[in-house]
């Protein structure tokens, strides 16, 4: 399970960028057709909240998985007492 | 410590703390639940279905600080303590819900009304990510040990019950008014009744104690001097708070805002269902699957956490299209054979004059009524142009009534949706505190609680509407949203987490 654990680690810290380039994408993508789909809508100023939300996120996925790949939830804290 | 309160106490400190954290959350939800007609209020006249998305994003708004709040409001929590933190909270909360309530509309002072709207939806959201942390940690602080889920679990009925006081208060005052007035002024009613509930509220926890542990620790002299670097510097502490967040509170989150919110929004927007229909089936579904918070949140103490939030998650990711699928199917009116029709009423005729002030707006309507005890209004919404002569308009069918049997259909399929709500929000209080120590618990278990559901729940409707927009989107893309969250979390859950509870918390 350990091994798991630790290659998986390596999953999110490739998923992090990921999700934010897939983001980016969506977001030029969607800006773009604002003014024939969605008249009035602020798409701009929605997709700048969901990248600035989802950006520190996603680093967060990173570092997660970082901790994952450098065995740091091998073993996880039995009591509060051990944090 | 815990284990010796009386048992008498317990129920005065979970009823006291679940009161003020209801009201909060009612007057976090009632928001949501007037989205619509507050979206009319708020934006132009001829904003269509941008005034809804708009109104989402504000509504989203106060989901996305609650983080913040949790930060600043978690910070104080752990230095002077659980009661006057959540005291504060709840001022800061009804304040600023009673004044949305004042708010004048987008006729009287142009775009200065969304803003104003927004600014109050901030403060919400600040005050409620500071009010479920501190709650939560102050009813767990007195359970006993082998009881915290139990006794947690009544705070976590809070949030649905929440939802279900906003609702009901929301179809009585409409009832009382009716559809029109309750459109023009009456929406405001829920708001400004808010603060007396809050001044009730804030009555009882004038009269509550502080935590017991907390107590404990400040006359020791152990508090924490800086929560938020104890939290988030502490390297074997932040990584706990990663993983409650990647792999419980994510899942949760979404689950929570698909099964209740989400749901709601799907039958009134795309199914085009009656409010008040859509309404009651999600009120008899909360009334029938609330108490099984208690259910899994005393069971969760004899089996452990995990499993029981994991297998609402999975679960979620395996019906909610079926589910969703099945919501279209039985509102589609568009196949109905004419021999199933009972009456067509045609509505007077209106017109409405639109901003050039030459060309006019002409709605044509005609109530069918069905012989199955189903009815809907066909409604064709034409531009009389003075230049370009009569445009027509796309006929919609809206204000759907269900016959009786799929009305039942729809609340038993909303019930199971509020069932996995129940298994994945039930145990989760229990586990968060067991995950972080008493001086650091409030600021370290509020920011991913609030991440998950602020941010990754509360942006259901918002997200999966946008997604819906979508040129090429069907109405069920949007479930995409939370069906790939909850998968992520399910498997991160399952792999990383353990099911063993800390029983002791007094650290």
């Amino acid at each position: 399970m350990n091994t798991l654990k630790k290659f998986l680690g390596l999953v999110w810290m490739v998923l992090g960028p990921l999700t934010m380039t897939f983001l980016f994408i969506q977001a030029i993508d969607k800006v773009g057709l604002t003014h024939t789909d969605i008249e009035r809508t602020n798409t701009i100023l929605q997709w700048a909240i969901i990248l600035f939300i989802f950006l520190p996120i996603s680093l967060g996925l990173m570092i997660f998985g970082f901790y994952a790949w450098k065995g740091e939830y091998d073993r996880l804290p039995e009591s509060s007492e051990e944090l | 410590m815990s284990d010796n309160l009386p048992k008498n106490n317990i129920f005065k400190v979970i009823g006291a703390s679940s009161l003020g954290t209801l009201i909060e959350w009612y007057d976090f939800y009632i928001f949501g639940s007037l989205a619509v007609i507050i979206g009319h209020q708020l934006f132009p006249e001829d904003a269509g279905a941008s005034a809804l998305i708009n109104t989402l994003a504000i509504f989203a708004a106060g989901f996305i600080v609650r983080p913040f709040g949790a930060l600043v409001f978690g910070r104080l929590g752990d230095l002077i303590g659980r009661k006057y933190t959540f005291l504060l909270t709840l001022v800061l909360m009804g304040g600023s819900t009673f004044f949305i309530g004042l708010i004048p509309s987008y006729k009287s002072i142009g775009y200065a009304a969304p803003i104003l709207v927004l600014i109050l939806r901030l403060i919400q959201g600040l005050a409620l990510g500071g009010e479920y942390g501190g709650a939560a940690t102050y009813v767990a602080e007195h359970a006993p040990k082998n009881k915290r889920g139990f006794f947690t679990s009544w705070i976590q009925t809070t949030a649905t019950l929440g939802l279900f006081l906003s609702l009901g208060i929301i179809v009585i005052t409409k009832n009382i008014l009716g559809a029109e007035t309750f459109g023009d002024w009456g929406w405001r009613i829920p708001f400004l009744l808010s603060i007396v509930l809050v001044v009730v509220s804030i009555y009882i926890r004038m009269k509550m104690h502080e935590s017991p542990m907390f107590s404990k620790l400040k006359a020791e002299g152990n508090i924490s001097k800086n929560p938020l670097k104890e939290s988030f510097n502490n390297k074997a502490n932040f990584k706990m708070v990663l993983l409650a967040l990647f792999g419980a509170t994510m899942g949760q989150g979404v689950i929570w805002y698909t099964g209740q919110f989400y749901a709601q929004s799907f039958l009134e927007n795309t199914c085009k269902l009656d409010f008040n229909d859509s309404r009651y089936i999600l009120l008899w579904g909360i009334a029938f699957a609330t108490p099984f918070f208690v259910v899994f949140g005393a069971w969760s103490d004899k089996v452990g956490r995990k499993w029981i939030m994991l297998s609402g998650m999975l679960l979620g990711i395996l019906f909610y299209r079926p589910i969703y699928q099945m919501f279209l199917d039985d509102t589609d009116y568009t196949k109905i054979e004419q021999t199933d029709i009972l009456s067509a009423t045609p509505a007077p005729v209106t017109s409405v004059l639109i901003a050039n002030l030459t060309d006019s707006l002409r709605t044509v309507s005609t109530k069918v009524m069905l012989k199955d005890g189903a009815s809907f209004n066909k409604v064709q919404i034409d531009t009389v142009s003075v230049t370009k002569g009569i445009l027509l308009g796309k006929e919609v069918v809206k204000d759907k009534v269900l016959p009786k049997p799929i009305f039942w259909k729809f609340v038993g399929l909303i019930f199971f949706q509020i069932l996995l709500v129940t298994m994945v929000y039930g145990p989760i209080a229990a586990f968060l505190v067991e995950l972080f120590p008493t001086k650091i618990r409030y600021t370290s278990m509020s920011l991913p609680y609030h991440i998950g559901n602020g941010v990754f729940g509360g942006l259901v409707p918002f997200i999966a509407t946008l997604i819906a927009s979508f040129s090429g989107a069907t109405p069920l893309s949007g479930l995409w949203y939370p069906i790939g969250i909850a998968a992520l979390s399910l498997v991160i859950g399952t792999i990383y987490l353990s099911n063993k509870r800390d029983e002791n918390i007094n650290d």
